[in-house]
């Protein structure tokens, strides 16, 4: 690539981060450090029952011990300085005026950053077809078409509420996919985490709309820990998005979530991910640490789980929604886009376990490295020794533009059964001169040529989103490259 | 006699750090078609990428002048838009861009620079079936990948369809020829033929003189060792086709 191409690159590579403002807004922050006074602080805020803060007190322990025995994952091909997790702040939230009753309540200056990330909370200028709960730092804030959904018998509301109002499916389900003692960030998690989305879809009830999540981090210092179960009944659908957003600060944010997914028989959960957070500036400084864990249990028979994310922000990106098929004839779906820029790492992919009988997964990655990103992916196909019949199909291709950045496949396959049938296919391209010439002889301006080759590469991907969303992941996707090509 | 719409005066350039153009002149009218003949390495593609603004490629003295305008201030999408097209002579894949997108995009970027509304996506459908009749094409391709999976004569035609779509000033072709059997090679003739016209200009870039069989050009060229060493009517490709290039190459040493 020539000396003038890189320049071009660059500059397209270049375009600033939309979401990086501070919202000034009283916070209630505890002071940062972790000790068991700071869990049971947490679980006294919320008025958790006896049992959930003996469940944070078990993660907790188990932590301990894995800080202690320095077991934090370092198989990833990322790196990153020792988190000291002692500096983290483990609870802030906007300090509430009175108790909400309606979402005219919540104070003007959220709905104002909300209304800035293009989520409307308000009653008239709801985003239609789509119900929001909108997390802001530790807490919930606001959730809409509550009252609507509640008539199907759907619940959707915070983490928090539904402790309160449906603690028997909370206690019943929370830590049945992902235990408490899963991995290190699950039990950080599990024992700080300060809120989420709950939502229940009822037996034979298709969701009538998108239920979606947004999530901005807002405060400095702290880390958003938050937690997110959804179970789908016999016979029930639901699709469901998340969204995210944060600051621009020079200091790393750790972001550890937990999402936990339950689909009983004949009932599908799509789920979906456009993750924008705070991606740190071109030399590498700041941005989130996004260690996520995400899993789903296909638990009844003829049982659907897709994972669809586009993943263009955080500094470092620890992330694998993964599909467990117990029941028989169920099925498991991955696909993903993730992009890297400038100093950007991400380590991500899937686990897809074949418990039952003809059981099907399907996996398709989409990796884009750019600048000096760094990309990864990382996939296990686990087939069980009494799942006959199972397929998967794995494909996984890497774009890179330019020449500092790398990508990465780590498969890993592990047969038990016979009848099995497991492809896999990879591919690493780049976006070449040619390519970019090409669509510019023809008219089309670097910019455009690049967002046109990418989107093209990421449309297996992108239409498994929902509609809405869509257009949105492709802007994105437009703006975090901006012209990294060669 | 009209002014020339192409003009190049003495251009030398280089591609990969060697210089592969030594001092080339060449003027083509509005109209005119121009063949530019020439053995492997003697620069035939460098002054198509030359023309086209490839950034790769770089004039390093001498004078591009297109229009009065010099060209090497131009982008290459802003020569685009001017109207100078370059049908590739190997086309490039673009997978999951849909041919049909594609080819909107570009010739609404080509419409906005001339000042003229944009094509919805009805209209361009209607043009674009029109056209694809020009190569004989089916219209199925236009719904795949741009180029993705098709086989050399199909990716020949798609870029003479892309040319009839953007109707440019001067179409350069660079060996639009090599590999194709005699079929092919006639459909592709046929969609440059009626492309033909007093305003439009066309430079046909070529190894062999087959090509000329069915697109008669006014002026023909030799270009050997990065220079024009003989220029003549159409009887100067007869004339190469029997003596060989030897020939002519002996005339650069000289």
């Amino acid at each position: 690539m020539s000396e003038s191409e890189n320049a071009q690159l660059e500059r397209l590579a270049n375009r600033e981060y939309q979401y990086g403002f501070v919202t000034d807004i009283e916070s209630e922050t505890i002071p940062p450090g972790l000790d068991e006074s700071v869990v049971r602080l947490i679980s006294a805020k919320k008025q958790e029952p006896e049992w959930l803060l003996e469940w944070r007190l078990r993660a907790l322990h188990r932590f301990r011990e894995l800080l202690e025995h320095e077991t934090e994952p370092t198989w990833a091909h990322v790196s990153y300085p020792k988190i000291d997790y002692q500096s983290i702040i483990y609870y802030s939230a906007p300090k509430p005026r009175e108790k909400l009753e309606s979402l005219d309540e919540v104070d003007p200056e959220l709905l104002a950053t909300y209304e800035k990330l293009g989520i409307s909370l308000s009653e008239q200028k709801r985003l239609t077809g789509v119900a929001v709960d909108a997390v802001f730092d530790s807490v919930s804030v606001a959730t809409t078409f509550k009252g609507e959904l509640e008539k199907m018998g759907i619940v959707f509301c915070s983490f928090s509420e539904a402790v309160q109002k449906h603690p028997d499916l909370v206690r019943k389900y929370l830590g049945s996919v992902v235990p408490y003692s899963d991995n290190f960030f699950a039990c950080l998690n599990s024992a700080v985490f300060s809120d989420g989305s709950f939502a229940y879809i009822p037996k034979g009830v298709r969701c009538p709309m998108e239920l979606s999540t947004y999530f901005r981090i807002n405060s400095a210092g702290t880390g958003q820990f938050e937690r997110t179960l959804i179970v789908a009944d016999e016979g029930a659908y639901v699709s469901y998005l998340e969204g995210c957003t944060a600051p621009m600060r020079d200091e790393n944010q750790l972001h550890a979530a937990v999402v936990e997914l339950v689909a009983l028989d004949d009932a599908e959960i799509k789920y979906s991910t456009v993750q924008n957070w705070y991606p740190g500036d071109k030399n590498g400084v700041g941005g989130i640490y996004n260690f996520v864990t995400k899993r789903g249990a296909c638990r009844g028979a003829r049982s659907k789980i897709s994972w669809t994310q586009v993943e263009t922000g955080s500094a470092i990106t620890w992330k694998y929604p993964s599909c467990i098929l117990q029941g028989d004839d169920s099925a498991g779906a991955f696909y993903s886009v993730a992009m890297t820029n400038h100093r950007q790492q991400a380590d991500t992919g899937t686990k897809m376990l074949h418990i039952g009988k003809n059981t099907k997964s399907t996996i398709i990655s989409k990796g884009i490295s750019a600048g000096r990103g760094q990309q990864s992916y990382r996939g296990l196909v686990r087939i069980g020794p009494k799942a006959s019949g199972a397929r998967n199909y794995s494909q996984c291709d890497s774009l890179l533009l330019g020449d500092e950045c790398g990508a990465h496949t780590f498969p890993y396959l592990e047969v038990k059964n016979a009848t099995a049938t497991v492809e896999h296919e990879a591919t690493t391209s780049k976006i070449g001169e040619d390519q970019l010439f090409y669509c510019r002889q023809r008219g089309i301006s670097e910019e455009d040529a690049v967002s046109m080759i990418v989107n093209g590469f990421c449309k297996q991907v992108l239409r498994e989103l929902p509609m809405e969303f869509a257009v949105e992941a492709q802007n994105l996707l437009g703006l975090s490259l901006e012209g990294a090509v060669g | 006699m009209a002014k020339p719409m192409l003009e190049l005066v003495n251009v030398h350039a280089t591609a990969g750090g060697a210089e592969i153009l030594k001092g080339l002149d060449l003027a083509i009218r509005p109209g005119e078609v121009h063949a530019m003949m020439g053995p492997n390495g003697s620069g035939k593609s460098t002054l198509a990428n030359v023309l086209a603004g490839r950034p790769s490629v770089e004039v390093t003295k001498g004078e591009v002048r297109f229009e009065g305008r010099d060209l090497t201030l131009l982008s290459a999408e802003e020569r685009a838009r001017e109207g100078i097209f370059l049908a590739f002579q190997y086309p490039v894949e673009i997978p999951g861009v849909a041919n049909m997108y594609f080819l909107k995009a570009a010739l609404n970027a080509v419409r906005r620079h001339r000042g003229e509304d944009e094509l919805d996506a009805m209209d361009f459908l209607a043009l674009a079936r029109e056209k694809t009749k020009l190569v004989e094409m089916d219209e199925k391709l236009m719904q795949r990948s741009v180029n993705e999976g098709f086989s050399g004569g199909e990716k020949k035609r798609n870029e003479i369809l892309q040319m009839a779509i953007l109707e440019p000033k001067l179409a350069v072709l660079d060996e639009t020829d090599s590999g194709l059997d005699i079929d092919a090679l006639r459909i592709v003739a046929n969609g440059v033929n009626a492309l033909r016209s007093p305003e439009r200009s066309m430079l046909v870039i070529t190894h062999y003189q087959r090509l000329l069989d069915y697109i008669v050009p006014d002026v023909v060229h030799v270009l050997a060792g990065g220079r024009i060493v003989k220029t003549g009517g159409k009887e100067l490709a007869f004339e190469l086709e029997e003596k060989g290039y030897g020939w002519v190459e002996g005339a650069a040493a000289g």
